[in-house]
């Protein structure tokens, strides 16, 4: 009997064309962001109200994956900015390859900001690496507050947790001290912001985040 | 439900290093998958099994180890493995504590034998 050590990662040709991503991401000072949630949380509503309020010369594109359809381009294309559909035509997740893909003929020049939203699925997309600066967990309160404990794998690897739709909180039982405290068990330390796409309350929040992260990637780059 | 995908790139991965064997069998190979990997090692066996069914694989046994996820306390600095998703330092009860492992999901060894 012969032992072959292998120690290597499974997903190792999706992480180096994650790799090689990020590499072009960083190389044009872009900053992509990962959007990910369960299906209907809210990530195209988030994006809808995000593009909306970006001034028309913003250099801005989003990628939107699904497993079927083309709604969500179609929703999100009315504001002006490139976006296109990924249409992964029954698998659950995006992988590198198919970002890659996607971005074969866009020009990144002429990007400063990258919105991924992915597949709605709070399991299979958090082990797929796109080259993204940060994960981005969309949760809305429609949901439950136990999310965090029974999807860790996504909460330990998304950088800010977006809590969505708190205009439902009247109507629904939802604890949010508890959601707070459930996310900061299995991530302690992460970021969250409250918001309702439909009232737009917390959108401000969001926004500054946004500039903060535009700026520290600007300046990140510059330093290098 | 990417445990598909998985199982495939375990068995590509494998494939490579037995293609450099040609002189020996595959018996087994070896998989490390964190608790907080976000792959459910039940339905990893399922899809690899359902994968090397009526192949020449059909006799290989896929090992699944399942590390735990270790945290250390940014207070005490004890570290520790996490149960229930309790991310709080079991020792002096702070909250703020750092990853340190369990989100692998590696390929570990692979157990050949002559043919």
């Amino acid at each position: 009997m012969n032992r072959v050590p292998l120690e290597r990662k499974v997903l190792s040709e999706n992480d180096r064309i994650a790799a090689e991503l990020r590499n072009r991401f960083s190389e044009h000072n872009i900053l992509c962001l990962n959007l990910v949630s369960s299906p209907g949380a809210g990530k195209t509503a988030l994006l809808a109200r995000t593009l909306e309020a970006f001034p028309r010369d913003q250099r801005v594109a989003v990628l939107t994956g699904d497993i079927q359809t083309d709604n969500d381009a179609v929703r999100l294309a009315r504001f002006g900015f490139p976006v296109k559909q990924i249409t992964t035509g029954g698998t659950c997740h995006l992988d590198a390859r198919m970002i890659e893909k996607a971005l074969s003929d866009w020009r990144l020049e002429h990007l400063d900001l990258l919105f991924i939203e992915n597949v709605g699925n709070l399991v299979c997309p958090s082990s797929y690496d796109l080259g993204e600066a940060a994960k981005i967990v969309v949760l809305s309160v429609a949901e439950g507050e136990e999310k965090p404990l029974k999807y860790p794998a996504m909460f330990h690897r998304s950088e800010l947790l977006i809590l969505n739709k708190i205009d439902l909180l009247p109507y629904v039982p939802f604890n949010l001290a508890k959601a707070h405290q459930n996310a900061q068990m299995v991530h302690p330390g992460i970021e969250t912001i409250e918001v309702s796409c439909v009232t737009g309350e917390g959108l401000q929040q969001w926004q500054r985040w946004l500039e903060a992260r535009l700026e520290a990637s600007r300046g990140s780059f510059a330093a290098t | 439900m990417h445990e598909f995908g998985i199982a495939n790139s375990v068995l590509d991965a494998a494939r490579a290093e037995a293609q450099l064997r040609p002189s020996m069998r595959l018996t087994k190979i070896a998989v490390r998958v964190g608790d907080l990997a976000g792959v459910d090692p039940d339905a990893l066996s399922f899809c690899f099994e359902a994968l090397v069914k009526e192949t020449d694989w059909e006799l290989v046994v896929l090992e699944i180890e399942r590390p735990a996820q270790r945290r250390r306390c940014l207070h005490c600095g004890s570290e520790f493995v996490v149960t229930n998703h309790n991310t709080a330092c079991p020792a002096c009860g702070e909250a703020l504590t750092t990853f340190l492992s369990g989100n692998e999901l590696e390929l570990a060894y692979l157990e050949m034998e002559d043919l």
